[in-house]
């Protein structure tokens, strides 16, 4: 295929398919370097939807990768069950303290009203003006928690682990809660102009939870909820670990899975081979240290490992880059897949 | 004879056997001190789990629980005001900056299952944890953080005490370091953990240097 003439849509379902595109794409997950460039503070950035579109668009243009990222920041869903969002100068926004304050809580929790909540319609909106911007040429990707992996904010990661553990009961009904959500969510922003879900999971990752954990929790969980969601969808481990259930995560319905720089791309590759488009595997956090000359090898690395045959795309590990990667090293990175990404790879 | 009660103890905590743990303590029999017990079955099991959790066959859950398990149980036999647990340097805990408190907590099991004591400071900002880790005298202070911004924030600690002349050691902890494993440097820290387990290794190397 001739470089100019594929679009990013094109080539991104090209090696979904488990076919060789014209190169790799190259999704650069970054949701703070758009305010960057739109010379703005964070917290106001993502006050107005319309900053979102231009900072995404701006990014879209000046590292020519292949999706526009339609996520502001994970909270996001706190807040719309009615917790609150800390906003710093220098880092993604945070959740505060928990909305489930005693476990006994969870059976009064309420489905937020995806269509009445105010910073859901922000992202809506933004959703849909990149559609405007892009039509069918860019997919716009856009983000839910899972049902399994939302309850740690909103109840602190021990309190959830306990749960887990020894309430069945209530975790069941917190999983219905957050599923109904999660569903709700994932269409509307599918409805809004969203070409795909990623689904954020790294509680299912083996980093966190046990296969056998899984298999009851996380993994059904997935199932069902990725069976109502009207498009296609990506898992995402946020830099938690994956291989130990490769065959259980495709078994979920999912086309591609986030992949971390813990684990050898090439070993995830093998194992998915066919079954899961592999995303990844740059370290975000080490990113902010490297030169152009690290960004390159490493870009070559995760392609040569994983590139050959599709069902590759490059990315960060962990599904966003952090505010203190220097843009100089995102423009390094973008060459390089540019360079050493076209097909036929030698 | 310990390896295999070590084994017996791991499996029980990884199993999340409340009961099985609670039994391999109680049997112990009587020429074990729970100090000793402490050194020789729950570290080394911990510190197992701990480089398991490393090496990718176990998971968080496992390692938190297991936590859970042994602070428990070890505060039945030592408990807080137990003058065995007296003779260490002063150490202090806390999360620096963001809301997330769980490497926090399962460090925190960890050290005292393990025999220490030590001070836990809960969500600290810079200028707060330096006022009251000189108004302690803290010796060792221990950091964690998830968010990278909150992980930079160490290098403001490091550099106020420092001018405030007070000789702490600072060990650090959390994914960021996880993911960099310079940034302990960079940030000025004297050591850095990759998990729980590790606490207790680094903390009596540095007592060895203040002995
Ligand atoms: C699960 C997870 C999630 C879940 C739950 C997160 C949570 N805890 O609230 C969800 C999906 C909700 C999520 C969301 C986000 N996440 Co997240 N997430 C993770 C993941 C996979 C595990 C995090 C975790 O809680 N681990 C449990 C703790 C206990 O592990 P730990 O810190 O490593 O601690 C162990 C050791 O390090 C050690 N330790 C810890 N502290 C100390 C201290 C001392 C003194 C010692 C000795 C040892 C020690 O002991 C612990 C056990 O042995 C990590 C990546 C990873 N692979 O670790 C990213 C990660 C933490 N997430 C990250 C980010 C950025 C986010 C978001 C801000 C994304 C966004 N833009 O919205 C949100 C914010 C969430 C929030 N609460 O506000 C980044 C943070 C770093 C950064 N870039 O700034 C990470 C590191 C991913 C990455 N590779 O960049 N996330």
């Amino acid at each position: 295929m001739n470089q100019t003439s594929v679009t990013s849509m094109q080539r991104v379902l090209t090696t979904l398919g488990h076919r060789e595109p014209d190169r790799v794409p190259f999704f650069l997950l970054a949701t703070l370097h758009g305010a960057k460039e739109v010379g703005l503070p964070i917290k106001t950035y993502f006050s107005d939807p319309a900053n979102v579109v231009e900072g995404q668009m701006r990014l879209l243009a000046k590292y020519r990768h292949d999706c526009i990222y339609s996520f502001f920041y994970a909270p996001v869903e706190i807040a719309a069950f009615g917790g609150e969002v800390i906003f710093t100068d220098d880092g993604p926004p945070n959740s505060g303290e928990p909305v489930i304050k005693k476990t006994g809580d969870i059976k009064n929790l309420a489905v937020p009203d995806v269509k009445n909540t105010p910073c859901l319609e922000k992202v809506l909106t933004a959703t849909h003006r990149l559609k405007e911007r892009v039509k069918d040429t860019v997919p716009i990707i856009g983000v839910v928690m899972s049902p399994f992996s939302l309850p740690v904010m909103q109840m602190g990661f021990d309190r959830y682990f306990d749960l887990m553990y020894d309430k069945p009961d209530l975790f069941a009904h917190l999983m219905q809660v957050n599923q109904a959500f999660c569903v709700e969510w994932a269409n509307a922003q599918l409805a809004a102009g969203a070409t795909a879900i990623c689904y954020f999971d790294p509680v299912s990752s083996t980093t966190i939870t046990t296969r056998d954990m899984y298999l009851k929790t996380g993994f059904t969980v997935a199932g069902q909820t990725l069976a109502k969601i009207n498009g296609p969808t990506a898992t995402h481990m946020a830099s938690g670990r994956c291989l130990p259930i490769i065959d259980d995560i495709a078994g979920t319905g999912t086309a591609a899975v986030g992949v971390s720089c813990h684990e050898d791309i090439a070993l995830v590759k093998n194992a998915c081979r066919g079954k899961l488009t592999v995303i990844g595997n740059l370290n975000g956090i080490e990113m902010c240290r490297w030169s152009s000359e690290d960004a390159e090898n490493h870009v070559k690395a995760v392609i040569a490992k994983a590139g050959a045959g599709g069902g590759c795309i490059l990315s960060d590990n962990h599904g966003e880059i952090p505010f203190q990667v220097p843009d100089d090293v995102l423009m390094a990175i973008s060459e390089a897949v540019h360079t050493w990404g076209r097909y036929p790879l030698d | 004879m310990t390896d295999k009660i070590v084994d017996a103890f791991t499996r029980a905590l990884v199993d999340v056997d409340r009961l099985a743990a609670k039994q391999i303590v109680q049997n112990r029999g009587h020429d074990a001190s729970p100090v000793k017990f402490a050194e020789d079955v729950v570290l080394p099991a911990l510190e197992s789990i701990g480089a398991g959790w490393q090496a990718g066959t176990f998971a968080l859950s496992q390692v938190y629980m297991a936590g859970r398990i042994c602070e428990d149980l070890i505060d039945q036999i030592l408990p807080p005001e137990d003058p065995d647990r007296k003779n260490q340097p002063k150490m202090a805990i806390c999360i620096l900056s963001d809301h997330h408190k769980l490497g926090k907590i399962i460090v925190y099991s960890f050290l005292r299952a393990s025999g220490f004591d030590l001070a836990d400071y809960g969500v600290m900002e810079v200028d707060d944890l330096v006022e009251q880790v000189q108004k302690d005298s803290i010796e060792i202070l221990l950091i964690s953080v998830l968010m990278l911004p909150s992980a930079l924030k160490i290098k403001a600690v490091k550099q106020k005490l420092d001018r405030l002349r007070c000789d702490v050691k600072l060990i650090v902890g959390g994914a960021p370091f996880r993911f960099d494993d310079r940034l302990w440097k960079t940030v000025g820290a004297d050591a850095m953990c990759r998990d729980a387990s590790d606490a207790v290794s680094v903390i009596e190397n540095i007592m060895k240097g203040m002995a």
